[in-house]
């Protein structure tokens, strides 16, 4: 009984337990109830996934009305892999959390910080589950305003206009997406992203359609930080609470992809995007300009989060790659770099929080010498780090592989030597890191400090052990990416 | 012991070792003596390998798939087979002189340098013994990051300078030019497996070729040919052990090592042959190894001198590859373990200077000889082999290569490895001729022998003594070597 509710309770448990949080007033009360929530979330989303593996997709009636006319939650291969990668996320942040929290963020609104957390985790899951086009519009807001309001939180005072900047060009973004729904309703009548799919192929004036392609794109990729639409991300990353940027990093970007991969292969179908317009070199130029200009402004950053931040939107281009390559391989590549980079970037990010908490900086120059004081963190990062390179071994040579396999298919050598290029460049960016935090020797803010708490070094190490092992055993991984890149490409239309 | 098992135990040991090295952090003595035991055991377990070999088999894991097309596995052909005997004789040969080195220079952080020194011993056998390319790249990466901390080990300005060097050259070969061509070695031929006869006959044709094996060739960035050497002269940073067995030995030679494999078992030297593709590789070579000895000449430092004649002698086993014949498979296999036993030695002596007499400049050994006899006697004595005269081991790799490049109709080759051995000559013998009968600035120093701790000495003792060995005895090693299968039978 409870099995078949189980995607409504995806989302309802989150949103339950926002109402719970912002009804508290003591943070770890509050932070007991997020962690609750953040551990079922991947029992829920698991048991969805295996289930969508053994015997195809679900689709659920919420409220039980009927789709197309009520809203339907329909899990497949790569939503059902989404949904496990942003609920395992949060769930190895959580823990963290609480420290972290208590270190960076006001005692009175620690409890909303929580229920904040949780409606964005909400949103973000929404988006992923919904098969609507109008819903996905509605958790995209919830998890975007959640958002603002997440990185406002951040002790720096650049931290409001972080969230401003982001707020302004979030709601830009949102409001193309809306359009682009708007104009799909207007040409088929429906919401249902599966019944716009079957009613598109009769519709005669396809100018429309077109626009509303673009609409969509321009607004979703805003989301998704796809270079030159990235401008809200440095700062946002840079100055939200530590927690905030190693959550965000690892799942709203994530998301804003998947939506687009679904726009554009369920809903519009291969042919039609990738035929009728140029969207395929429009993506691969913008995602070589993403690994290259963003990894090149990140070896010039001094600030570790920021330079993480540009690495962020330069490995974004990785993903987007594998969409502009649209075929199986590369497809696959650009899905399971999502998850591969989900979780190094996540690590790097909880990393650079747990050195925040001990050192209250995360400039460059201030953790002169720090590998001697906590070489646990920091190998953490180098191995993280590793993994951002592409080094065999690691997650993100996986993906690599796949995308460089997936150029040669098309015929495109002279990508493989791009993408191997611009992973130099992250060798650079990593190596300042290294050099200074082993070889200076110790510097003044550095000096007193020992490893972080347990609660926070665990959930790092967790994720760095999972860029190892996902490096070796890709079943899980690159299994499922292939099985949904197969579906994608495959006509569901 | 079954053969597959023992080959996974060749690996894992160093690894293990490394771990139980970090855990004895307490007891420097125990510690010493775990590297030992540790090194003791690898030999051990290598030689039994070595029998299987010899009598034939060829002793394989089963293969962890990642993705389709990678997967890590690990066999054992005779070339591997024979690399995997070098290093870990050397390894064990090295421990007994680290420990007399580090303890004589009093060196800081011990037990780090100990450990990634069995990781480097470990990513070493894994080049080894690796199945195929990937596992070999694998292997090749963690080798390149386990020596960067020894490269480091002194932790001043110009460690950090030469590390990062060290690092980008490494680094940057690997990715940019060697992944790049196992990527494109992977989707034309659909597999990695190191197979006799190559996996590219009948793939892969014309200027292919040649664009590939430049991949490859500059690519595997440990085999110095140059534009790509900057990184071993700035890798001399490093304590002397580390320059003596590691860039002398393990990664220099992990490089050609992989440079041969790759010609043999990748490209097949039937289709170089015939395809004609690998002859400008001659060239390039045979420039790395007119240049890097000429370049050795300038150098007053020891140790750069040693590094720059490295980079040359490096290049013998290129040109070898490269001759795409059977003599130079043979030349440059050989020279791989010729070279290694006569370097090793000249390291071991540039390292028993320094710690004995604090000099590392060429023009300040002058009258030295009289106060160190024993170590120039023995330097003298791996000079020799390196130069290839006889009655030392080096002569035998050069034998081979001579032959082959006559093989070839390369006239000219033969010609340039006479002036090369002539530049040998010209940069090496002068060293301890003046430390025997020059006179020291300020007239003859007295107060007797001094030399350098007795565990440098017995070290020394043993690899020059094995350069003379192997001049009788090359056998055992001819032998090995005539059972790599190029896919047309056995070498001659």
């Amino acid at each position: 009984m409870i099995a078949a509710q189980l995607p409504a309770l995806q989302i309802v448990i989150p949103l339950l337990g926002a109402v719970l949080t912002a009804m508290m007033r003591r943070g770890s009360w509050a932070w007991a109830v997020a962690l609750a929530v953040s551990w079922t979330m991947p029992l829920i989303a698991g048991a969805l996934l295996i289930q969508v593996l053994n015997s195809g997709p679900i689709s659920y009636a919420l409220g039980g009305w009927n789709p197309p006319w009520g809203i339907e939650y329909r899990i497949d291969a790569l939503n059902g892999f989404v949904l496990l990668l942003v609920s395992l996320i949060g769930a190895v942040i959580m823990p963290y959390a609480r420290v972290s929290v208590e270190k960076e963020i006001a005692p009175e609104k620690q409890a909303w910080f929580y229920t904040m957390y949780l409606l964005c985790l909400c949103g973000l899951l929404g988006i992923t589950i919904t098969a609507d086009a109008f819903n996905a519009f509605v958790f995209l807001e919830v998890s975007s305003l959640s958002t603002y309001a997440l990185i406002a939180l951040g002790r720096d005072r650049r931290a409001l206009l972080a969230a401003y900047q982001y707020l302004i060009l979030g709601t830009i973004g949102a409001t193309l997406y809306v359009i682009g729904v708007g104009l799909l309703y207007t040409m088929t009548g429906t919401l249902n992203m599966g019944d716009i799919a079957g009613r598109l192929d009769a519709v005669e004036d396809i100018r429309p359609i077109l626009a509303a392609l673009a609409f969509l794109t321009v607004g979703i990729s805003l989301k998704l930080a796809l270079f030159p639409l990235h401008v809200w991300l440095p700062n946002a990353y840079a100055y939200a609470p530590s927690v905030v940027t190693a959550f965000l990093a690892a799942t709203a970007t994530k998301v804003a992809v998947y939506l687009l991969l679904r726009y554009y292969f369920t809903v519009f179908g291969v042919t039609f995007v990738f035929e009728t317009l140029p969207v395929s070199t429009i993506f691969l130029t913008l995602s070589l300009a993403a690994m290259f200009g963003a990894s090149i402004v990140a070896v010039f950053q001094d600030d570790v989060k920021r330079m993480l931040a540009y690495s962020s939107v330069a490995q974004i281009g990785y993903i987007t790659l594998g969409i502009a390559l649209a075929n199986q391989t590369g497809l696959t590549g650009g899905i399971v770099h999502l998850f591969n980079h989900a979780l190094m970037k996540g690590a790097l990010f909880l990393v650079v929080g747990a050195i925040f908490f001990r050192i209250g900086s995360v400039k460059l120059d201030d953790l002169a010498g720090l590998g001697k004081r906590m070489p646990i963190t920091m190998a953490a990062f180098v191995v993280a780090g590793l993994s951002i390179i592409g080094t065999p071994g690691t997650a993100g040579f996986i993906s690599k592989w796949y995308l460089a396999i997936g150029a040669l298919e098309q015929g495109s050598w002279w990508l493989v030597l791009l993408l191997v290029a611009s992973s130099f460049i992250s060798i650079v960016y990593i190596g300042r890191v290294v050099e200074v935090v082993w070889f200076r020797p110790v510097g003044k803010m550095v000096a007193g400090v020992r490893e972080p708490p347990n609660s926070m070094l665990i959930p790092s190490l967790i994720l760095v052990a999972a860029t190892i092992y996902f490096g070796f055993d890709t079943t899980m991984t690159a299994g499922v990416a292939d099985r949904a890149a197969e579906a994608l490409l495959g006509g569901n239309r | 012991m079954s053969g597959d098992f023992l080959v996974v135990l060749a690996v894992a040991l160093p690894f293990v070792g490394a771990g139980l090295i970090w855990l004895t952090d307490w007891n420097a003595n125990l510690r010493e003596a775990t590297t030992l035991t540790t090194a003791g055991a690898l030999i051990w377990v290598v030689l039994k390998v070595l029998d299987l070999v010899l009598a034939g088999a060829a002793p394989a894991t089963g293969a962890f798939e990642i993705v389709p097309g990678l997967a890590i596995a690990l066999s054992v052909e005779p070339l591997g087979m024979l690399f995997a005997c070098v290093a870990s004789a050397l390894w064990i040969v090295n421990s007994i002189y680290s420990i007399g080195y580090m303890r004589g220079n009093k060196e800081p952080r011990q037990t780090i340098f100990y450990v990634c020194f069995a990781l480097a011993i470990a990513s070493t056998i894994g080049i080894a013994f690796s199945a195929n390319l990937f596992t070999l790249f694998l292997f090749y990466e963690v080798l390149t990051l386990s020596t960067y901390p020894l490269v480091t080990h002194k932790a001043n300005a110009d460690a950090v300078a030469g590390g990062r060097v060290y690092l980008m050259m490494l680094l940057g070969t690997s990715t940019v030019l060697f992944l790049p061509a196992i990527v494109a070695t992977a989707f034309i031929a659909g597999t990695l497996d190191f197979t006799p006869g190559g996996i590219l006959t009948g793939k892969a044709e014309g200027p292919v070729i040649a664009v590939l094996l430049a991949l490859y060739m500059f690519g595997i960035g440990k085999a110095a040919l140059m534009p790509f050497h900057r990184w071993l002269p700035a890798a001399m940073v490093a304590p002397t052990p580390v320059s003596a067995l590691l860039h002398a030995v393990a990664v220099v030679k992990a490089g050609v090592f992989t440079a041969m494999k790759v010609v043999i078992y990748i490209f097949g030297i039937d289709l170089l042959a015939t395809s004609g593709q690998s002859t400008w590789l001659i060239w390039v070579a045979a420039a790395s190894l007119l240049i890097g000895s000429l370049v050795a000449l300038t150098k007053d430092n020891l140790k750069a001198r040693l590094a720059y004649s490295t980079v040359s002698q490096l290049a013998y086993v290129v040109l070898g590859a490269a001759l795409a014949n059977a003599w130079g498979m043979v030349g440059g296999s050989m020279h791989i373990a010729m070279h290694a036993v006569g370097k090793i030695t000249l390291f071991f002596c540039a390292g028993a200077i320094y710690t004995a007499a604090h000099k590392t400049e060429v023009s300040e050994l002058t009258g030295l000889g009289r106060t160190m006899p024993f170590t120039f006697a023995a330097f003298l004595i791996g000079a020799l082999s390196i130069i290839g005269l006889p009655p030392f081991g080096g002569l035998w790799g050069k034998w081979y290569l001579a032959l082959g490049a006559l093989d070839a109709g390369q006239l000219t080759i033969v010609a340039i490895l006479m002036i090369s051995s002539l530049l040998n000559i010209a940069y090496l013998l002068p060293i301890p001729f003046k430390a025997f009968f020059g006179t020291a600035p300020g007239g003859p120093k007295r107060g007797g022998i001094k030399e350098a701790p007795l565990a440098c000495l017995i070290a020394i003792g043993l690899t020059s003594a094995a350069c003379i060995v192997l001049f009788f005895y090359p056998g055992p090693i001819l032998e090995l070597l005539q059972l790599i299968d190029t896919g047309k039978g056995a070498l001659p």
